[in-house]
């Protein structure tokens, strides 16, 4: 019997009057890795958001180990155990590599356990640790990124969200990236992925959504997937 | 010579006590990127808060900080999240607004419940000196003043740079959004920052009650010299708050020393807008 970690049950959500997400539901197995993929504005952003309660549901409801999370706070919802790797990194500027870490294990429970993560981490990514006490700021795009993906896994989350990791990225750093993320997930953090590479981000994702203006065009096993099929959901041709 | 050396030691002196007035200010600004235009009326709120105890309880002006500081630590970190809270990221206009009804408000407050007569927080201490040469005297109630700045805006550091809460704090000030997602509660760190700055309001508050006379309006003009030392310090930095309060303070001085007392005020300006030319950002700000 897999465990459900995070089931969105489908969602409607707004920016303002405009409904960006139409009846979106979506499901991730534990220790699995789900990929969801669409062109710019398809909503793929606007339903990370919603799931770490960035952005309020005007239907639907989202579960994180069959608890109800929608509706809470942000601050309330990373501290069950979800986090995020935001698009465009958002790495605290003006705080140091090492503070940035320490900031990622901000809820209480993960605390406790910081200095060992921050050693895991330094194992994982070296170069964190060469750097630790430069302000983050001064790091390159591809630091930055590995960074935040530290950062994000500073609070022994159960699920993380990743937001556009490849965006703007050297393509060997995007595939040291992946590696990593690999081994993140066989350490049993489940992963949701959300990619406009999707070729790479279908081949490393066990099941896989794909949006098409608000909507979940098409989802099931991405093996399974015909070019044809993708290209028609992902542009409509 | 002498003449001199003394002045720019009342200089340096009065420079750390000037830097415990502008902290509050300047961290608010930097973080919540808020003005709080009722600073200057907060801390007089702490020197007659300090007057009260004194009087209630009968001792020292220096006992009273054991109560002033916690005191204002809960006003502000009530006042910002139960008030200010709602104005947070709506732009600076709410914000000016609102504190400077605060200010109003704080300044009739303490008009009524202390009459307009001038106060002081009075101690033996006031009219103590330090002989070192025969010209040359340290004002005992000053060199006080100025370790007890000194300590403040230390402990202000070691919050900032060691502990969660500070890291937190700065973390939000950088990036609110990303902050939260860390599982930050940005709007309960906001009232920590506040009631942090309103403890160093506390203490300047104090200390400026022991040096001078104060008046329910007299909040306003230590808002101005707040002003003067985060605009010539530079924002968000405990270091230019510190340099900024000593070259305000020994400008005023020299220029009075120079051009006459009713100059006091003018050269300190003339050097602001020195500062404001050559680097706009502050001493020790950021480009």
């Amino acid at each position: 019997m897999e465990n459900i970690v995070l089931r969105v049950k489908n969602i409607d959500v707004y920016y303002k009057d405009l409904q960006a997400l139409w009846n979106v539901s979506l499901e991730l197995k534990e220790g699995k890795i789900v990929s969801i993929i669409g062109s710019n504005g398809s909503g793929k952003s606007t339903l990370l958001n919603a799931v770490t309660g960035l952005l309020p549901l005007t239907g639907g409801t989202i579960e994180l180990f069959g608890e109800r999370i929608d509706g809470l706070a942000p601050h309330e919802i990373v501290s069950r155990g979800i986090s995020l790797v935001p698009e465009g990194r958002r790495v605290f500027p003006r705080l140091t590599i090492y503070e940035n870490l320490i900031i990622g294990s901000y809820p209480l429970k993960s605390r406790s356990s910081k200095n060992q993560s921050i050693d895991k981490l330094y194992q994982l990514f070296p170069i964190l640790k060469m750097r630790q006490d430069q302000m983050a700021r001064f790091l390159s795009g591809g630091e930055q990124q590995i960074l935040a993906i530290g950062r994000a896994l500073m609070s022994k989350p159960k699920l993380i969200l990743c937001d556009e990791i490849s965006l703007g990225l050297a393509p060997l750093i995007i595939k040291e990236i992946y590696n990593q993320l690999r081994h993140i997930n066989q350490e049993g953090t489940s992963i949701v992925l959300v990619e406009q590479d999707i070729k790479r981000s279908l081949k490393i994702a066990s099941q896989a959504y794909i949006l098409v203006g608000g909507r979940v065009g098409l989802e099931g096993d991405p093996t399974f997937f015909t070019e044809d099929e993708v290209r028609k959901a992902y542009f409509g041709i | 010579m002498e003449n001199f050396c003394q002045l720019i030691l009342n200089g340096v002196l009065l420079g750390g006590l000037y830097a415990t007035i502008a902290m509050g200010l300047s961290t608010i600004l930097g973080i919540v990127k808020m003005i709080n235009l009722a600073h200057g009326d907060f801390m007089i709120l702490g020197s007659y808060l300090s007057f009260a105890f004194m009087h209630w309880i009968g001792v020292n002006p220096f006992w009273t900080f054991f109560l002033v500081i916690p005191v204002m630590f809960f006003i502000g970190f009530f006042l910002q999240s139960l008030i200010l809270n709602r104005v947070v990221g709506k732009g600076m206009e709410p914000s000016l607004i609102l504190t400077f009804g605060l200010s109003i408000i704080i300044q009739n407050s303490l008009l009524l419940f202390f009459t307009p007569d001038s106060r002081s927080l009075m101690t033996p201490l006031s009219v103590k000196t330090i002989p070192v040469t025969e010209f040359l005297n340290i004002p005992l109630l000053y060199l006080i003043n100025f370790f007890i700045a000194l300590g403040a805006i230390f402990i202000l550091h070691l919050i900032f740079q060691k502990t969660y809460l500070g890291r937190a704090i700065r973390a939000a000030s950088d990036d609110e959004g990303a902050a939260k997602l860390m599982g930050i509660n940005t709007k309960r760190i906001y009232a920590f920052a506040m009631g942090i700055a309103m403890m160093t309001a506390g203490v300047a508050g104090v200390l400026v009650g022991m040096a001078f006379l104060f008046y329910p309006h007299t909040g306003p003009q230590y808002l101005i010299i707040a002003f003067g030392v985060m605009v010539i310090g530079g924002l968000g930095s405990m270091k230019g708050t510190f340099i900024g309060g000593l070259i305000l303070a020994l400008s005023q001085l020299i220029g009075a020393q120079l051009g006459g007392i009713g100059n006091q005020l003018l050269s300190g300006y003339i050097v602001l807008l020195i500062v404001l030319a050559i680097r706009p950002q502050g001493v020790f700000g950021e480009g």
